[in-house]
This record gives C-alpha cells, structure tokens and sequence, in this order.
C-alpha cells in the first residue's frame, strides 16, 4: 500500500471508492449524494412555486402536487439536508479532534450505502408512477388511506436510510467519546464537534421511535396489522406522536451542526476566541435535551386538552433561552474582533437575522391559542423554511465554502461565492417573508391551487419570483464548483489564513492518515495557540512518529445495503405479485449471508510503515 | 508491527494492585450473596402468598418484588458490570438520559392519548 499518487484507471478508481472506508472519502460521498438530492428536492420546489405562481393554475395536476410536496420535504429533510451535514461531519471532526479515522469506518460506509439506498428506493417511485402523497409527515389515517404503493416507498425507503442514519450517529458518539487526541478535554472540543456530538446523541434516541413508527405503518400498509386503524382496536394519534418524538429532535439534529458550522466561522473570521464558550456548549446540550421535550406542540390542534397543551407551550417556550444565549454570543464574537468579510463570514452574518425571524415565529405558534389560528396556514410554511433555509442551508452553504479547500484541496472563487449568496439570500426573504401575509391572510397550506379574488395572487407570485432567485443562486454555486474544479489550483494547509482549529494544520486534502503524529492539544484553538506562540506548523506531535494501523476497504457494506434494497421490493408487491414473497426472501438473506461474510472474515486491516510515513513527511518538504 | 512496550510494575504498585483486586473481589462476592438473598426472598413471598399465610397479599408482594428487581439491576449495573469504577460517566449520562425519556414518553402517553 503506496500514498504515492499513482495513475489508476477508472475501474480502480470507481472500486477505490465504491469500497472506501477512509472517513474523508466518504463525507465526499455524502456530500455529492445529498447535493444530488438536494438539487431533485430543489427542483420539486420550482415546481410547487409554478403551480402557485398565479391563481387557477393547471401547470399539475392536484395528485402530482401532493406528490410534489410530499417528496419535497422529505427529500430535503432525510436526503439532502442530513446527508450533506454528514458529510461535513465526517470530512471534518476526525481532523478536528486529531483522528486518523472515526471509530468504526466499516459502519461509516454501511451508514453511507444505507443512506443512499434508502434514497434511491424513495426516488424510485417517481418511475413507478406511484409517489408518497400523504405529506412529509405521513398522518397515519391518510397515509393508511393512501392508494397505490406511493407511501410503501415512504415507508420502507426511509426505514433503510433511517438505519444508515442511526449507524453514523453511534460512530461519531464513539468516535468523539474514544478517539480524541491527548490534551483535547471536552471542553477544548470545537464548537463544531461539540455540536455533532449532541447531534448524534439526539439521532441516538430519536431514530428508534421513528424505526417502530414505520413499522408499524409498514406492517398497516403490507402486512395486515391494524397500529392505527381505530375501527380495528388502534390508534391514529398514535403515529402523530410518534413522529413528532422523532420528528422534533429531527429538525435540531439539522440545526445544531449548523450551529456549530457558524461558530467556527464567526471566531475564524472575527479572529478571536468564541464569545462565552463554555455557555455555548451548556446552550448546545440544554437544546438538545429540551429537543425532546417538546414534541406535542405540532399537534396542539388534535385535542390533547389545555393542561397538555400548556404544558407543551411553556417547555417549547423555554428553548428560546439556550438560543438566545447562543445568538448573543455569536454577537458578541464579532463585537471588538477584527472582521474579514469572506463568503462564509457573509453567510454568517445573513444568519443571524434570518434565524432571529425563524425563531420568533417559533414562539409564536408555542403560544398554544394563537397556534390555533396560524396552524395549518402559510404561516407554518413560512416559519419552517426560516429556521430550515435561514438555519441549514445557509450553514450548509457557508460550510460548503469554508471546508471547500479541506475537503477538495482548491478554494471556491471568493466572488461568485458572493453573487451566490446575495442570489440566496435575497431569493430565500423574497420567497418566504410574504408567506407570513399570506398565512395571515387564510391560505392554507398543501392547497394545489387557489381561486382569483382573495387578495392572494400579488403574494404567491412575489413568492414565486423569490424561489427563482435561490435557483439561480444555486446554478452559480455549480457553476464555481466546476470552474474551480477544472482550474484545480492547488491551495496550502489554511488558505483562509486564520484556522484556529486542528483541520487547517494539516494538508488540503489531508493525507489519508490525516496526522503523521497524534497531536498534542493544549487547549482549545489549539492551532492558533501554536501559532501565536511561533510554531509556524500548528501542530505539537504528542508522540515520535511510528507505524500506524489501519482498516482495510469493502465492498460488503454495499451489498448488505443492496439486499436491504431488494427486499424492500419484495415487500411492497408479496400480496399482489407471485415473485414478492421470494424477493423479499431472497433480499433478506443476501443482507444476512453479507453480515456473516463480514463476521467470519478475519481482516485487521493493515500497517503503513515508519519509512513510508518520513519519506511523506520528506516529499512534503520536511515539516517535522 | 506495532511497537510493544514491555511494563514492570515496582513491588509498591503490584502489592496496591493486589490489595484493590482483593477488595473488588470482596465486594462482588457480598454483592452476589446479597443478590441472592434479595432472590431467596422473593420467591419466598411468593411461595407464603400461594401457602395463604396471612398479612402476604398481592398488593405488598407485587410492590417489593418490583423494588427487589430495581435494587438488583442497579447492583448488577454497577458492581458486575463495573459502571462503579472511574471511566463510566458517559455511559452513565446515556443511560440516565434515555431512561429518564423511556419514562417521560410512555407516562405522556398514558395522560393524554390513552386517557
């Protein structure tokens, strides 16, 4: 095994990756999976607002747009935002905890296959002319109701990338928990691994009661059982609670990594020490405690009964707090701090203000009367996509140009960065700052069309002038992805020029076993304490240099998620084809003969040598 | 190959090390009498309550089986599988944490779905 950059064919390549277990390769692969995703769910969205552009429109039909609305959400929320989060999440936390891999990198691949899989078998339906229309909520007596095999594919597409989701969130727990280097205490962790931290612990209790909600609406839907059939003994409320213990936690999962993201980049381009760290961290985890504590407040409307609803309404009420201390620390970073205004540190900024309003009308709709009328309107759509856009994708976007460099080893261009952002942003407040109106005003949401005359046309097409607008801020991010692709200038370890954290202390990309030497940390902004203290390379090794371990590549992941992938088929036509039942037989037991592939297979991985880790450093130009 | 590192412990640090294991082993030995005797009595109750013996009824047996059982998970948890010793706050904080939910959610659903 070289590190010699050598010519492969695209054979090698394609298997190199198709097997990869390197942490650094697969965040790529999660990033291009949900960007691709991203860009299907985007799409929809185009769709949605044409439809709506005028009053009366018969652009779709009204079954295609509750396929469109439908598989929006749900692609943007399993497929696109978490998957590209991931991705983050694997390229960088190793590096920033100074790790050579996280703590299990077959599961990070089974997570990733997984992932993929379940998207694809999703996005599937859309060729089978039978899409999940029930919401990306998925109400059970509608979703029960739902005919055709649409919310089949709901069901089981994202009960297998739920798995891969659960997967990655145990191994980045470990991996944070186990694998830090010496001197990184948890509270020298950065903000961005303290965030991914709590994230996965959150997906850690979240996901289970999302696995048994689906299957239970798959047993109700394929295989005879009666979860939420009230005529049968069940319960329909059932699977609104149920989701929502999921589905809350679900929507901080998305946002505390991107958190964590602007974090970073606030301190990073403030040039300073994150304001109030400690109270960052406490804010970070008091979120995600309260994330659970919460859920009824989506369905104050069902009839819980005041005590309940009250309840709900002071707890949601309550997380206002940690997100306020986070917002005025992030303030207060800035206040005093020498300030470069950089694409992300522009993202940063658009931030604060876009979330601020997510947030409010949070609030808003906690208050459990008021919630009674705003419920079920546009209003709703427009605080979700707030925190959802003002929040994620903005962090996800502002990620997207910070790591660029870490991750790709060539930097974004700087100016179109910026032309993408003002697109966005401008696009993002057109789109969803009038949806307030029009909630106020009694749209309601998941209606296809509206009639003329009620006031709501100037609005809906403002709206729709606004979606444009993120579009073609988005094709100008593609477009500087490939022309700073095809260009390749290569860039040194921290082209930001400011890194504070162990990512910008090694090469962009990082060699594949990230640190020649374990790092010793001696406190948190470990880099820039080197740095202010004369040690051009950012980096005190905590040990001589040595040969290291590490994992051998397979292909086996693949495969078991592919008989997860074949039997999800196998279920969802057992009662009406003859070939279901051995289908789905067949799937099964190709997962189970590759999970008994992989326990009887004695592989330890491999060393790389001492000699070829000095003649890396040597190739380098010496850095000791 | 790795690098093995061969470690001699002075006299001082095994008789130290000696001394804890004969202690841990001390504990665990009372830790699974006491189990047992925990178990003795259980069933115990339970044998007098088929036997009809006076003052055993359903309603106290039930009660202290169930307190008996908690007591022993906790001896279990942090005596057998060592959840005592330095090094368990983690796992420790997992677990409290997600009892504490598989207590909150099931109690919510009692109050307000199945009311």
């Amino acid at each position: 095994m070289s590190s010699v950059a050598q010519k492969k064919g695209f054979g090698a390549t394609l298997w190199d990756w198709l097997t990869t277990v390197d942490h650094k390769k697969i965040g790529i692969l999660y990033f291009l999976g949900g960007g691709f995703f991203f860009v299907v769910g985007g799409i929809e969205a185009m769709l949605i607002r044409w439809q709506l552009h005028k009053p009366n429109n018969d652009f779709v039909s009204a079954g295609l747009f509750n396929d469109l609305i439908t598989m929006h959400g749900t692609t943007m929320i399993f497929l696109a935002a978490m998957p590209i989060l991931f991705g983050f999440m694997n390229a960088i936390v190793p590096l920033q905890i100074g790790a050579r891999d996280v703590a299990f990198p077959f599961i990070n691949s089974l997570g990733f296959w997984m992932f993929f899989f379940g998207g694809l078998f999703l996005n599937l339906s859309w060729f089978f002319q039978q899409v999940p229309d029930a919401g990306w909520t998925s109400y059970a007596s509608l979703s029960i109701a739902s005919e055709g095999h649409g919310v089949d594919f709901y069901a089981i597409g994202l009960q297998i990338a739920g798995g891969g989701t659960l997967m990655a969130g145990i191994n980045f727990l470990v991996t944070i928990i186990n694998m830090r280097a010496p001197g990184m205490t948890y509270m020298r962790m950065p903000l961005f691994t303290w965030t991914t931290f709590v994230a996965s612990a959150m997906i850690l209790f979240a996901f289970p009661p999302l696995t048994v909600g689906l299957f239970f609406l798959t047993f109700d839907r394929m295989f005879g059982g009666n979860f939420f059939d009230h005529t049968m003994g069940g319960n329909t409320i059932i699977w609104e609670h149920i989701f929502w213990i999921f589905g809350h936690p679900e929507v901080y999962i998305l946002i505390l990594p991107a958190f964590g993201i602007f974090s970073e980049i606030f301190s990073t381009f403030s040039r300073k020490r994150l304001f109030g760290y400690p109270s960052m961290v406490f804010a970070t985890v008091l979120i995600g405690f309260l994330g659970f504590m919460v859920w009824a407040h989506h369905m104050f409307t069902v009839g819980l009964g005041p005590t309940a609803n009250a309840i709900f309404a002071v707890a949601t009420m309550a997380i206002a707090v940690p997100t306020g201390v986070k917002i005025f620390n992030w303030l207060l970073t800035m206040w005093g701090g020498s300030i470069r205004i950089t694409t992300p540190m522009l993202y940063a900024l658009g931030f604060i203000p876009s979330f601020v309003m997510g947030g409010v009308t949070g609030v808003m709709q906690g208050a459990a009367p008021l919630d009674y009328q705003l419920h079920d309107t546009y209003f709703i759509v427009a605080h979700f996509h707030y925190v959802i856009v003002g929040g994620v994708v903005l962090g996800i976007l502002a990620a997207t140009h910070y790591w660029w460099p870490k991750m790709f080893g060539t930097m974004l261009n700087e100016a179109l960065g910026k032309v993408t952002f003002w697109f966005f942003f401008i696009g993002f407040h057109l789109t969803f700052l009038i949806q307030h109106w029009l909630g106020f005003w009694g749209m309601p949401r998941r209606v296809w069309t509206f009639m003329d005359g009620q006031g709501w046309n100037s609005a809906n097409f403002i709206s729709t002038i606004g979606a444009f607008l993120m579009a073609i801020g988005i094709i100008v991010l593609v477009y500087n992805v490939i022309v700073t692709s095809v260009k390749n200038v290569k860039v040194a370890n921290d082209p930001w020029g400011d890194g504070r954290t162990l990512e910008w202390a090694i090469e962009s990309p990082p060699i594949y076993y990230n640190f020649p030497a374990t790092p010793l940390v001696r406190g948190l902004d470990t880099v820039w304490i080197e740095k202010m203290e004369g040690n051009e390379t950012g980096l005190t090794p905590a040990e001589p240099i040595k040969d290291i371990h590490m994992p051998n590549g397979s292909i086996i992941p693949l495969l078991m998620s592919l008989g997860l992938f074949i039997a999800g088929f196998g279920a969802m036509y057992r009662t009406e084809e003859s070939w279901g039942l051995p289908v789905l037989i067949f799937g099964l037991l190709w997962t189970f003969v590759a999970m008994a592939a992989r326990s009887l297979q004695d592989d330890t991985g491999y060393y790389i040598k001492k000699d070829e880790i000095l003649r890396d450093l040597k190739r380098k130009g010496g850095q000791k | 190959m790795a690098d093995v590192q061969v470690y001699k412990r002075t006299p001082a640090e095994q008789q130290l090390a000696q001394r804890r294991s004969k202690k841990a082993m001390r504990d665990q030995v009372m830790m699974f009498s006491l189990m047992i005797f925990l178990t003795l009595i259980s069933f115990s109750m339970v044998v007098a309550h088929e036997a009809g013996v006076a003052g055993f009824s359903k309603y106290l047996i039930i009660p202290m089986v169930m307190l008996f059982a908690a007591v022993q998970v906790g001896l279990q948890l942090y005596y057998f599988m060592h959840m005592s010793e330095k090094g368990h706050g983690i796992p420790q904080m997992f677990m409290y944490t997600g009892a504490l939910l598989g207590f909150l959610i099931p109690l919510t659903f009692v109050t307000i779905v199945w009311w």
